[in-house]
């Protein structure tokens, strides 16, 4: 697998080096709501919402599919992605939003009335039927005469290589051919999009690989849209036009793989796609950025002046030259260096962070090497947020309540008690205790995420809020600790509607 | 290995004993039933004329043939309702089905003799039915559906069910996919419950003689000509006859159950041992 990833991004390198640099800093045709026209639209979803007991899988979700791509929901399991495709097959309805098929809203339409077909995860096959029935199965319901069903399944079983399978029992087929009876059976139907659930979750390696190729080379002959959905990074960047990251419900960003890959719009992006170095920093002014106490030119613009914001730097974007050599940026020591076949890679301690590299020369482990980076491989990307924000009322003199609790603050603008307002928390007024005593109010980390030198935590309270904090060490998930405010830091305003 | 040896030996002889106290008394009425003495612990050499008799005695075709009626038609209504009770249950919520399930079991703990007596007083005296067969059906079907209910929802439960969405996905309507994919696959457990249903029926002497007086069943039968006659020689036969129906039944339950497991396994194992 890594193998193959790593030919995919040799491709991207390449055809980076060939362009000019104006052109590698041009945004590629992404799929959004606006530049796609009306009649290019295959599938859109419009603020769409799904709530599972209480649960929010997908939040307020946007989204348009061009015909004729090959687009992936990318994420990880329980993002939410699964549940979007399973929305747009009409098989869940959703708690909120539209979905729209050929620009005809079909949110109410069910499954068996939609121009969709789908790959299920574990194939779904019907195991009372023999493979040709099974393909069958859907041209019977139309009622088309046998004969024209006999030659339809007959092609079908041709374009999946299975001739002469037809009356064979499902139970005899291996996995690879159990999912080529099952891509048959939903493109026997002709329909306008197929939708497609891990469906190589099941195989192994080789015949993964294997199917991939097929898929692509299916889609291109076929002209059809294909909706797949994927935990797997390197399947997303192979075989897509398009990909949708998810995290959360929400989505993460949007765009080509290359897209992807060379300029994630967020650290969650960066962490998921690909091996990446993420560091937060601040940008000084334009195409200069401030990180691990140095300043760096990049070639990123248009960040307000000493905004916080996080960058990431794959791990080939980083160069190892000797000590004391006058290209390197920053002094670290070799942790650790592994031959990986095409390259080394290597863990280098640098100004208290630990970056990985990949490198085809070897440095040895306990070198001290000097490293650096050219500016077009730091890409900076915005902060997701750099302050908690919570609604609340003043309840006195210098109190205030949120997350039910009560915080005293300094009430510098007089606010009187009785008052809705929002307030203000930055990450560094935030610290997390072990024990929940300790801390002015209990909750669960949801979610912590590697930043260099720091994590940022997310932390999960009772009142359903959430508190994001920067902390040097890594909390585990699902563990119960106590929050601390600083109560000189809370910043309260009033609701901007009520002045 | 001595150890394991005597170990393995000691369950082995555990195990036979067993096996014998169990079916002793059924061997030793299989073993006499093949011969004409009036009391068993007599030989008078192998003979089928019990059985001759069997068959040829117009009580005994009666009581038989009543047997069959109700037990066949309980047990095809059984299949009906228990397999159709299944699907909604097992489509329930957890709690809900949980409360179904539970009621579903109290039928089949519930001592007969209860449940007899509350259908006696409901054909006495809420509900009037001319007809005693047709009041021995409807109880015989109430006692048999929970036992289909009980062979249906495993198999359910056992059943992808992304299968179901696929047919609703390749355009078929919700009945027709219950009908073209859901039941075909239950098939097999459908026909273990309806033996189980038929056995319980044919097995069923409390319920029926309080039900019905007049419509006389095997168990019945057995039960009025012991208390008139005493042990006569041809009941012998026919309690072999009952047994063996029975053990037919059982080997019908195992035999589908084992093919439709193996198959099961079959395509789980190709897919190559991923969940």
């Amino acid at each position: 697998m890594k193998k193959v990833f790593k030919a995919f991004f040799e491709k991207f390198r390449r055809e980076k080096a060939e362009r000019p640099l104006s052109e590698t800093a041009n945004t590629q045709p992404s799929v959004e709501i606006h530049p796609l026209k009306k009649s290019e639209r295959i599938i859109e979803v419009q603020g769409l919402t799904k709530v599972f007991d209480g649960v929010t899988v997908i939040d307020n979700m946007n989204l348009a599919i061009k015909k004729g791509e090959f687009v992936t929901l990318l994420g990880p399991s329980g993002c939410g992605k699964t549940t979007l495709l399973r929305i747009i097959a009409g098989f869940e309805t959703p708690t909120e939003g539209q979905v729209f098929l050929e620009n005809v809203n079909v949110t109410d339409v069910p499954p068996y009335r939609r121009p969709v077909n789908t790959v299920f995860q574990r194939y779904a096959l019907f195991p009372h039927l023999n493979v040709f029935k099974n393909i069958a199965y859907g041209l019977k319901i139309k009622k088309i005469d046998k004969k024209v069903i006999a030659e339809k399944v007959n092609a079908a079983l041709k374009m999946v290589d299975l001739e002469g399978y037809g009356h064979r029992d499902v139970s005899s087929l291996s996995g690879g051919q159990q999912q080529r009876v099952a891509i048959a059976r939903a493109l026997v139907c002709e329909p306008k999009v197929l939708l497609l659930d891990e469906p190589l979750g099941a195989l192994d390696l080789k015949m993964r690989k294997d199917m991939q190729e097929e898929l692509m080379a299916m889609h291109k002959r076929l002209g059809i849209t294909f909706l797949y959905v994927t935990h797997d990074q390197e399947e997303a960047l192979t075989m897509s036009d398009t990909v949708v990251v998810i995290n959360d419900g929400v989505i993460q960003q949007i765009g080509t793989p290359k897209k992807i890959y060379d300029e994630p719009a967020n650290a969650f992006v960066a962490d998921f796609i690909g091996e990446s170095n993420i560091i937060s920093g601040v940008m000084l002014k334009d195409f200069c950025v401030r990180f691990l106490g140095q300043d760096f030119e990049c070639v990123d613009k248009g960040f307000a002046k000493n905004e916080k914001v996080d960058l990431v730097i794959r791990p080939e974007d980083i160069k190892v030259y000797p000590e004391g050599d006058e290209k390197g940026q920053l002094v670290g020591k070799v942790l650790s260096s592994i031959f990986k076949g095409t390259f080394y890679q290597m863990e280098i301690l640098a100004n208290e962070y630990q970056f990985t590299v990949q490198s085809t020369k070897e440095s040895k482990e306990g070198d001290t090497v000097s490293i650096g980076v050219k500016p077009d491989g730091i890409h900076i990307m915005k902060k997701l947020r750099s302050t908690n924000t919570f609604y609340g009322k003043v309840t006195g003199e210098d109190t205030v309540e949120f997350c039910g609790t009560e915080f005293t603050f300094n009430n510098v603008d007089g606010i009187e008690a009785g008052t809705d307002v929002e307030i203000s928390v930055d990450f560094d007024a935030v610290s997390l205790n072990d024990d929940e005593t300790d801390g002015d109010l209990g909750g669960n980390v949801s979610q912590t995420l590697y930043k260099g030198k720091y994590y940022q935590v997310q932390v999960y309270t009772d009142t359903d809020e959430d508190f994001f904090t920067d902390t040097v060490d890594d909390w585990d998930i699902n563990d119960r600790i106590g929050i601390k405010i600083d109560h000189s830091k809370i910043v309260v305003k009033r609701l901007e509607n009520e002045e | 290995m001595s150890k394991q040896k005597k170990t393995l030996l000691l369950s082995i002889v555990f195990l036979v004993i067993m096996i014998i106290l169990t079916y002793l008394p059924v061997a030793i009425l299989t073993v006499y039933s093949f011969t004409e003495s009036k009391t068993i612990g007599v030989w008078n050499g192998f003979s089928f004329e019990l059985y001759k008799e069997l068959f040829t005695d117009d009580e005994i075709l009666t009581a038989l043939k009543n047997t069959l009626i109700i037990g066949l038609s309980a047990s095809a209504l059984a299949v009906v309702l228990g397999t159709l009770a299944a699907i909604g249950i097992h489509s329930m919520k957890k709690a809900p089905r949980m409360v179904m399930e539970s009621i579903n079991q109290i039928t089949m703990v519930n001592a007969d003799i209860v449940t007899a007596i509350g259908f006696m007083l409901l054909f006495l005296f809420v509900i009037f039915i001319p007809n005693d067969y047709a009041s021995l059906i409807i109880a015989h079907t109430v006692i048999c559906t929970p036992y289909v209910i009980m062979s249906v929802l495993p198999r359910l439960s056992q059943l992808n069910p992304n299968v179901y969405e696929a047919g609703l996905d390749l355009g078929a309507t919700p009945v027709r996919a219950l009908f073209s994919i859901i039941l075909p696959q239950l098939i097999p457990a459908v026909i273990a419950g309806f033996a189980l249903a038929f056995t319980i029926s044919l097995d069923d002497f409390t319920i029926s003689t309080f039900v019905s007086s007049s419509v006389e069943t095997i168990p019945r039968f057995l039960y009025n000509k012991l208390k008139v006659k005493g042990v006569m020689p041809v009941l012998r036969a026919l309690s072999v006859f009952i047994m063996a129906a029975v053990f037919v039944v059982l080997i019908v339950i195992n035999f589908f159950s084992m093919r439709t497991e193996r198959k099961k396994q079959q395509i789980e194992k190709n897919l190559g041992g991923a969940k």
